[in-house]
């Protein structure tokens, strides 16, 4: 499976790339994260709770970071063990430039799932991908700018 | 209908009583006291050498009695493979080692690495989650021409490539085939593929291993077709236990379909796991496990083109095809493109030139083997289309086409150039009553009031034959086969009259124990009621070779037959002896023994209390008792054969096929239970129709299964199908087997596919659609309508 995107990030470059790069953060935005631990040079340990069409499974698994130009791009690979459920593994490039609006990040996933996943969830596997990258980023861009998301809701409140 | 309920009643099944009222005894009924339970730890990817398995944390889980990896298995034999083909080269098959539990590489998602033996179920499974497999992952091999390709990933490693055998039949015939091709007035030529299918009985696979170490005695219950086999097979060639030592039962079994054919690990595991734990080990399959562990069937791939004179006579066939070995070779697997499928290329026709080219390619996949009708729906669907294809090229109406190249009624015994001998048929008569029964004069009033509706409406027909009642143990001999394939009976009489049939066929939704006894019954002239059937336990029956290939009344009915017919024989010698009288004057009629011409008479059951209570009896002369064995091998296979018709209306915005109407018009020769031949065609039809619109097994690029669930795997269900027509009057008794019968557990799924991928086609030609691989399903044929345009 491969899915790319884009999206921009009300945020400056070494802000982005900084949050790109803190543990703390990624665990806020990847969805259904349990734990995440390490750093960028050492690489991440995970764990990741995920629904996958009828496949609701716990992984674990490492999370390294390389081709790393600073504030610029990176490489981000895992891989994760579902136990019985099967496997996920991927790998991300990441590239961030200027924006009027903040930041513009890039994204190209290439993704593979096996076992019971695939049996059961193969063929569904790019609409979920494609949701979990969505909320990925509306978590990312509130991880950021927490005070405009409050104003947002105030307003709708209104 | 007889009212004795002999042969022709259709009376109803009396399996049926304890199969309704949850009475029914599965071996995942069976519960053997302190019973341990295993999980297998199978492969989530297609292809990889495993660098390391680490069962240290896993070992020490709650529950956990012992796991085992391959290295548990060191001088244990692998599943061995049933049939050896030779190539067109005159060498022997590729043919690797199939382990019990993987060694050094995994080749396909589902393989089984370790196995974890446990006080639970749920601790078993827990503990197999906790092994840390170190697997380096392998490119997988799915494409079976990519497979071929010079420097593609081999799937083993200590083979020369993923071709397992270059087959060609009639290889002598190579040439002539090529030149009347190229000499031909007109060659019809079609590219299509035989869709993958999980067979997906409603019982998922079980096995429990128990070993008695007193006795040092090992017994296996598993869901298996062919009991005996199993014993054969895994006794001699994977445990190397002595068959006196090993006892296997199959009970009550939820389908088969031909994938509990075939010996398994599973089966191979639980029995060697019993003795090492010293426990009863069983092991139930989940359907998931299912999808990934049972034998698929078809995926082969092929083109054929058909050769023919400007009268439209069939001059020559020749086809290329790949048929999908997948990993392993199953037990029957390498037969089943070959003898199964080659030997039917000349269908119901005269075509006098046959050649037949199959490259079997091991794959990432899960093994192929057979599955209802095994090789030769295959066979059926490609000649049943191109004959279609061509009436199209040449204006000729497919019933007429057909017509003009039938083997004629006088015709028989009748040898194709493709090495079988037709006994007996009559294909004009079943067309003659197709024609009839599906009102082929009317379709084009039907047509035009679909066509009213905006829906495009399409007539299919196919006339299939196929060779059942499988086989001639000296002919398959020499074909391959490592197994003779005759059928045992034993009938033990008791002091009563009643009667236990022990038979080597085996029941999983047949209808043995109701067809059988109105055998014997009608032979004795005794009520069926007083006849009992005994299948599937080794230490019961004397032998037994299985059922599969429609096989059981043709094969095994007939064994019981030759041993009724002993029986007889010597029941009127104690007959004799109670009247008085010589042998030769006995009549036997209705349970009666009388002595001809007199009003002389002794019953059935004086007889054989005679016989076990022997005061007034030829004991100097005659044995007491009256048990009598027979081994019955067929001289040729039987020949069923039948003409079908599908109608269909195609939705053309969205591309949905209905099956307005589906007509069977069948000869299986003498017919012992029509209800039961009945139900087994409405079943062929049911799955041949289910392959031809709905079922596909699909693997991604990466070998790992999409359609592992009935999420993504669309079974037939009722409303996919219509009510059908079914008509079996034709009939042209088997010439060689007693009671003149053939097989027809087959017939349905061999005719159907072709029947509805013509009528589809018929229905959207005038679009420009010429041909739609299986399945029919929307997207495709709307594709196929898309394209056309």
């Amino acid at each position: 499976m491969i899915l790319s995107g884009s999206k921009v990030i009300d945020a400056d470059r070494q802000t982005v790339w900084s949050a790109l790069n803190d543990a703390e953060i990624l665990k806020r935005c990847i969805p259904g994260c349990q734990e995440m631990t390490g750093n960028a040079d050492d690489g991440f340990e995970a764990v990741v709770t995920q629904k996958i069409g009828p496949v609701k499974a716990t992984f674990r698994g490492s999370v390294a970071i390389s081709d790393v130009v600073p504030a610029q791009s990176y490489r981000i690979a895992g891989e994760g063990k579902g136990g019985a459920a099967g496997f996920a593994k991927g790998a991300a490039t990441v590239t961030l430039e200027d924006d009027p609006e903040g930041t513009l990040l890039t994204y190209d996933v290439e993704a593979r799932v096996g076992g019971k996943l695939a049996s059961l969830g193969g063929r569904i596997i790019t609409g979920v991908a494609r949701k979990l990258a969505d909320r990925f980023f509306e978590n990312f861009q509130q991880a950021l700018a927490p005070e405009e998301k409050e104003a947002e809701e105030e307003r709708a409140e209104g | 209908m007889p009212a004795d309920g002999g042969i022709g009643a259709s009376t109803r099944r009396r399996e049926d009583v304890r199969f309704l009222t949850g009475k029914g005894q599965y071996t995942d009924d069976i519960n053997i006291r302190g019973q341990a339970y295993v999980h297998f730890l199978r492969s989530d990817i297609a292809h990889g050498k495993i660098n390391n398995i680490d069962i240290s944390d896993a070992e020490n889980m709650p529950g956990v009695i012992r796991i085992f990896t391959s290295k548990d298995f060191e001088g244990v034999g692998g599943v061995p493979c049933g049939w050896q083909v030779t190539d067109r080269f005159g060498q022997p098959m590729q043919e690797p080692k199939h382990p019990v539990l993987a060694e050094g590489k995994v080749r396909h998602v589902g393989e089984p690495i370790a196995a974890v033996v446990a006080e639970t179920r749920e601790q078993a499974r827990d503990a197999a989650e906790a092994i840390i497999v170190d697997i380096e992952d392998l490119p997988a091999v799915i494409d079976m021409k990519a497979a071929l390709a010079d420097g593609a990933t081999k799937v083993h490693d200590d083979l020369t490539s993923n071709l397992c055998f270059d087959w060609g039949f009639v290889e002598e015939n190579r040439e002539a085939v090529d030149e009347a091709i190229r000499n031909a007035h007109h060659v019809t030529t079609l590219e299509l593929k035989n869709n993958r299918l999980v067979a997906n009985p409603m019982e998922p696979r079980v096995a429990i291993g128990d070993y008695d170490a007193a006795r040092d005695e090992h017994t296996l219950y598993t869901t298996s077709q062919n009991p005996h086999v199993i014993r054969l097979l895994m006794g001699a060639f994977v445990l190397g236990i002595p068959e006196n030592k090993l006892r296997v039962i199959a009970p009550d079994v939820g389908g088969g379909f031909g994938t509990k054919i075939f010996h398994y690990q599973e089966e191979a595991f639980c029995t060697f796991a019993a003795k090492a734990v010293n426990r009863p080990v069983k092991w139930t399959s989940s359907r998931s496990e299912a999808f990934i562990s049972d034998a698929h069937g078809r995926d082969h791939v092929t083109k054929i083109e058909l050769a023919l004179d400007e009268n439209g006579k069939f001059l020559a066939v020749r086809t290329d095809t790949y048929a999908n070995m997948g990993a392993y070779l199953s037990t029957f697997a390498p037969s089943v493109p070959t003898w199964l499928h080659g030997t039917l290329m000349a269908g119901n026709y005269t075509t006098p030139l046959v050649y037949v080219n199959v490259k079997a390619v091991f794959t990432n996949t899960v093994p192929v083997d057979a599955y209802r009708g095994a090789g030769r729906p295959e066979a059926t669907f490609q000649l049943e289309r191109v004959i279609d294809k061509a009436a199209r090229e040449l204006g000729i109406d497919p019933i007429e086409l057909r017509r003009r190249n039938f083997i004629q009624p006088d015709q028989f015994p009748y040898a194709t150039p493709v090495a079988l001998e037709y006994d007996t048929g009559n294909y004009q008569a079943t067309m003659d009553k197709l024609v009839e029964i599906a009102d082929i004069k009317g379709f084009a009033a039907r047509k035009a009031e679909s066509e009213s509706r905006g829906k495009k409406r399409g007539l299919g027909i196919a006339h299939y034959i196929e060779a059942c009642g499988i086989a001639p143990s000296n002919l398959v001999g020499q074909l391959g086969a490592r197994a003779g394939l005759y059928e045992s009976a034993t009938v033990r009489v008791t002091a009563t009259g009643s009667i236990a049939v022990m038979t080597g066929s085996h029941s999983h939704g047949q209808g043995h124990e109701t067809t059988f006894p109105q055998v014997v019954a009608e032979m004795i002239g005794i009520d069926p009621g007083q006849v009992d059937i005994v299948h599937g336990d080794t230490s019961k029956v004397p032998m037994g070779m299985g059922t599969y290939g429609s096989r059981s009344i043709a094969v095994g009915g007939s064994a019981i037959v030759r041993a009724t017919e002993k029986i007889i024989a010597k029941a009127k010698k104690i007959a004799a002896h109670l009247l008085e009288a010589s042998d030769e004057d006995i009549e036997l009629k209705d349970g009666q023994f009388t002595v001809k011409g007199t009003d002389k008479s002794v019953a059935w059951g004086d007889v054989c209390l005679a016989a076990y209570v022997p005061h007034n009896y030829p004991l100097e002369d005659l044995e007491p008792g009256l048990e009598e064995t027979a081994f019955y091998d067929p001289a040729n296979f039987v020949y069923p054969a039948g003409a079908y018709a599908c109608e269909v209306e195609v939705d053309p915005e969205t591309g949905k096929v209905e099956i307005m109407s589906f007509c069977a018009a069948d000869d299986f020769g003498n017919i012992i239970n029509p209800m039961i031949v009945e139900g087994q065609v409405h079943g062929g039809l049911a799955q041949g129709i289910g392959q031809a619109l709905l079922e596909h097994c699909v693997y991604d690029e990466n070998g790992q299964l999409v359609s592992g669930s009935y999420m993504d795997y669309a079974m037939p269900r009722a409303d996919d199908l219509p009510s059908f027509t079914t008509d079996t009057s034709c009939q042209t008794p088997c010439t060689h087997n007693p009671l003149g019968v053939k097989g027809c557990g087959e017939a349905g799924a061999i005719g159907a596919p072709p029947a509805v991928v013509n009528a589809v086609v018929d229905a959207l030609y005038d679009m420009g659609v010429t041909h739609i691989d299986m399945p029919l399903s929307p997207s495709r044929v709307w594709s196929a309508i898309q394209a056309a345009k």
